[in-house]
């Protein structure tokens, strides 16, 4: 009963993300605005559609984003909302967690590479590139939430328990802050990509769908959703465990987190220089180490008295 | 031996007569020197067949003694001897020279790379085609090339932009161009209706339409021989002004989109809707076509609209000036734009660049200031303004400020305009599209424009008809300083070079 509830709130969050960062900005801008919605309402047109393929594609190209939304649904599967049990979880699954999505990553660099395209194989270089270095900074928010609580699966991680101890709050507010700014690096948004630039040239994730419509489209803008709503469920569910937050938290704190601040971003700023991104990703990648370390520490119990 | 004709931008037309016709290699070796200095710049060179023989006309601008100076030289149609070419010395030459090799055969020797400019129907060479584009190559294990368009995205109109790269970084970039070519030189001679012809030139490029409207009329009024009326001077200044203001709008809010900025986009996404719909106010049309005719107006301006006119710009340029303190104290659009895609002064010099890009880079190359005409040579003075930094935020700041200035300019005008002209209850006439034209002569229009130096040749024939038209939008000249800019910075840039400098398409392809 409660994994059901934990899976539509899940669901919920990753639907609303989308639509808070549209009326974040639009309110921003001064303008009325699209719908709340609206963002299901194109992909349901998408989904009602055929696909076209390119003939100089293979196998590959059509499989891929079946394989980029499983892997999204599957990383999904394991994410808790608060306190509540997901659908799965054994222990390591916080490197499940991280490879799954790594996994749905590649599948799409290489079926962008199948196409042929220059610019698909730009836009591969660049995402393969980035990946690899957001990577490090996963792995050690993970390895620090490992380190506190003694745990490797989400579930002990943040289930009803013992819970993690006071002093740690400090590391994990800031872990969350980390996984924040990991979801503008992982769901494609300014700083580091730009979702609603027309310019091929510049973009990273958009220009490996380009050659993919209908269907197919449809199933990587949905993945895109649930990748974005578990990684910001993450974070959310990192500042409720530091304050002491059930479920109830944590899902409205999900969409909040990383809805508002991109849709800020993005109303405010300009995206980055595309050679300065590897800094924006590396300075993450510090702080993640900085996290880690200060955890190590207190681990270690050196009080200052 | 004379070389020149030597006149300024407010004189009549030349007859044909008085034009100096040189042999080519006084020509070469006068231009040789000439364009070494940066006073000197072509304004236009192309070639039309006279009598049996090609003759080519070149009109040279002198920035500081506000000469324009006209020569000419033939060829025998039988002549096949190649000329030396300029191109080699002065990259300027360039574009002309492709394009009269491409019309009628004329060859040049030692040429570096004479490549088709626009493939016009009755080209010389009917093999050459868009197909069979001469792009260059770079051989290597590294290097990989990327070809965007000719279908873009978008609105952008048709070109062909290949790119060798070598991972992120570009190295080199080919503009291939001539899509949008329509004949438009050509169809004025085929007609001898003047306001068809005026509609022509209002569709050049529709995004300077009052530019090249007002370049042909120059053009026509000065063969007719008869002085225009002050308040028409006047009323042409605040059209031009108001269009300069719109597309330097239009581009800022275009440069913020593209990096991403969308405050900056959406304010003057709606500044510049004002700014069109108060020339729509004006003459019913959001571009100012039908604004501009030869010897009077359809739209004179009265109190009312003059003082609408100067309500609204006051208004924009109040917010305008907003957008601008924003976009400099923005950390990320700095970080965005500064130091990205420099074109140095000696490159925008050597290319022979014009208007605002050319200023960006510290050349001072502005009509309404070396070559004043109309309303700048009578009570408007005009000082440019000149930035050194040559990247893509000189570009933008010149943008900011030349839209304050415009803004300043239109007030002053309509405000002398109401104290002087208004009261005397003169009325303006209504256009003259049957005045005859001088025969034989020579005119032309130069004017700048929001993107640079505009210019129209028009020569007429013994009976006094429009027997030949040549173009030249400032696009002509700037598209090579694009393919600077990006060399050496990362692909990616190359959007937001491209739309620092948002050259025309159409108004290239003729």
């Amino acid at each position: 009963m409660m994994t059901l509830l934990n899976i539509l709130l899940l669901l919920l969050v990753a639907i609303s993300i989308p639509g808070v960062i549209n009326r974040t900005r639009a309110l921003l801008a001064g303008r009325k605005g699209i719908r709340f919605v609206q963002h299901l309402y194109n992909v349901r047109l998408l989904l009602r559609k055929g696909a076209v393929y390119s003939t100089t594609t293979s196998a590959l190209f059509r499989f891929t984003p079946s394989v980029y939304l499983g892997a999204a649904v599957m990383a999904l599967l394991f994410v808790p909302v608060g306190d509540l049990p997901p659908v799965m979880s054994f222990d390591g699954d916080l490197i499940a967690f991280a490879y799954t999505l790594a996994l749905g990553r590649v599948a799409l660099v290489l079926a962008a590479m199948d196409t042929g395209s220059p610019f698909e194989g730009m836009g591969a270089s660049r995402e393969a590139l980035y990946g690899a270095l957001a990577e490090p900074a996963m792995m050690l928010i993970m390895a620090t939430m490992a380190l506190i609580s003694g745990n490797t699966s989400f579930e002990s991680l943040f289930g009803e328990g013992e819970g993690v101890e006071l002093r740690y709050t400090i590391v994990l507010l800031l872990a969350s802050y980390t996984l924040i700014k990991l979801v503008f690096t992982e769901s494609g948004r300014v700083p580091v990509d730009d979702p609603r630039t027309h310019l091929e040239l510049t973009m990273i994730h958009e220009v490996m769908c380009l050659d993919y419509s209908g269907v197919d489209l449809g199933m990587i803008k949905i993945a895109g959703w649930l990748k974005t709503a578990s990684l910001s469920m993450l974070a959310a569910d990192t500042f409720c465990a530091a304050v002491g937050w059930g479920w109830w938290a944590a899902a409205p704190l999900a969409v909040l987190l990383s809805g508002v601040p991109i849709g800020v971003v993005e109303s405010t700023q300009a995206r980055n220089k595309l050679v300065r991104n590897t800094t924006f990703i590396l300075t993450i990648a510090a702080l993640a180490a900085l996290v880690f370390f200060t955890g190590y520490l207190m681990q270690l119990n050196i009080v200052l008295e | 031996m004379e070389l020149y004709y030597i006149t300024n931008n407010t004189s009549a037309a030349v007859p044909l007569d008085r034009i100096p016709e040189i042999p080519y290699a006084a020509f070469y070796e006068d231009m040789h020197r000439k364009l070494a200095e940066q006073r000197y710049h072509i304004a236009h060179y192309f070639a039309r067949p006279e009598e049996g023989r090609m003759k080519m006309y070149c009109l040279l601008l002198d920035d500081e003694e506000s000469r324009v100076m006209i020569t000419s030289y033939s060829t025998d149609y039988y002549d096949e001897t190649e000329l030396p070419s300029l191109t080699a010395l002065h990259p300027q030459v360039h574009p002309f020279e492709r394009d009269i090799t491409e019309r009628y055969g004329i060859r040049f020797d030692a040429m570096p790379w004479n490549k088709p400019l626009r493939f016009p129907f009755d080209r010389f060479d009917r093999k050459s085609s868009m197909d069979n584009y001469p792009f260059y190559h770079m051989e290597g294990q590294n290097l990989h090339e990327v070809n965007v368009g000719p279908i873009h995205a978008g609105i952008i109109e048709p070109g062909a932009f290949r790119f060798i790269c070598s991972g992120e970084e570009v190295l080199h970039l080919e503009i291939a161009l001539g899509y949008q070519h329509r004949g438009v030189e050509h169809e004025f001679e085929t007609t001898d209706n003047r306001l068809r012809q005026i509609c022509l030139a209002e569709s050049v490029a529709g995004d300077s339409s009052v530019t090249h409207a007002t370049a042909f009329t120059e053009a026509v009024e000065k063969l007719t021989g008869v002085e225009r009326r002050t308040e028409l001077d006047r009323e042409r200044g605040v059209a031009l002004e108001l269009e300069r203001m719109a597309m330097q709008i239009a581009d800022t809010g275009a440069l913020s989109m593209d990096v991403g900025y969308q405050l900056g986009q959406v304010a003057c996404e709606a500044l510049r809707t004002m700014t069109i719909n108060t020339t729509q106010a004006w003459c019913g049309n959001r571009f100012g076509k039908t604004l501009i005719r030869p010897h009077g107006t359809n739209h004179p301006l009265t109190p009312e609209k003059a003082a609408m006119i100067r309500k609204n710009v006051g208004q924009i340029v109040r917010r305008y000036k907003e957008v601008h303190e924003d976009l400099k104290s923005s950390p990320t659009v700095l970080a965005r734009l500064e130091q990205c895609g420099i074109v140095p002064l000696n490159q925008m010099a050597e290319i022979g660049g014009v208007g605002q890009a050319a200023r960006a880079s510290g050349l001072k190359r502005d009509i309404r200031m070396t070559h004043p005409w109309g309303v700048f040579a009578k009570c408007q003075h005009h000082e440019s303004i000149i930035k050194t930094q040559g990247d893509v935020m000189a570009r933008l700041m010149m943008r900011c400020r030349e839209v304050e200035q415009s803004a300043g300019y239109i007030d002053t005008l309509l405000q002398n305009y109401e104290q002087k002209y208004v009261p005397s209850g003169t009325t303006l006439p209504a256009p003259d599209y049957t005045a005859p034209l001088a025969a034989s002569h020579l005119s032309f229009g130069l004017i700048e424009g929001w993107r640079g130096e505009c210019c129209h040749v028009v020569i007429t024939d013994a009976k006094g008809r429009i027997a030949t038209a040549r173009i030249k939008d400032p696009s002509l000249h700037n598209w090579a300083a694009l393919a600077l800019a990006v060399r050496g910075e990362g692909i990616s840039d190359f959007p937001i070079c491209n739309k620092s400098f948002n050259l025309s398409y159409c108004g290239h392809d003729l």
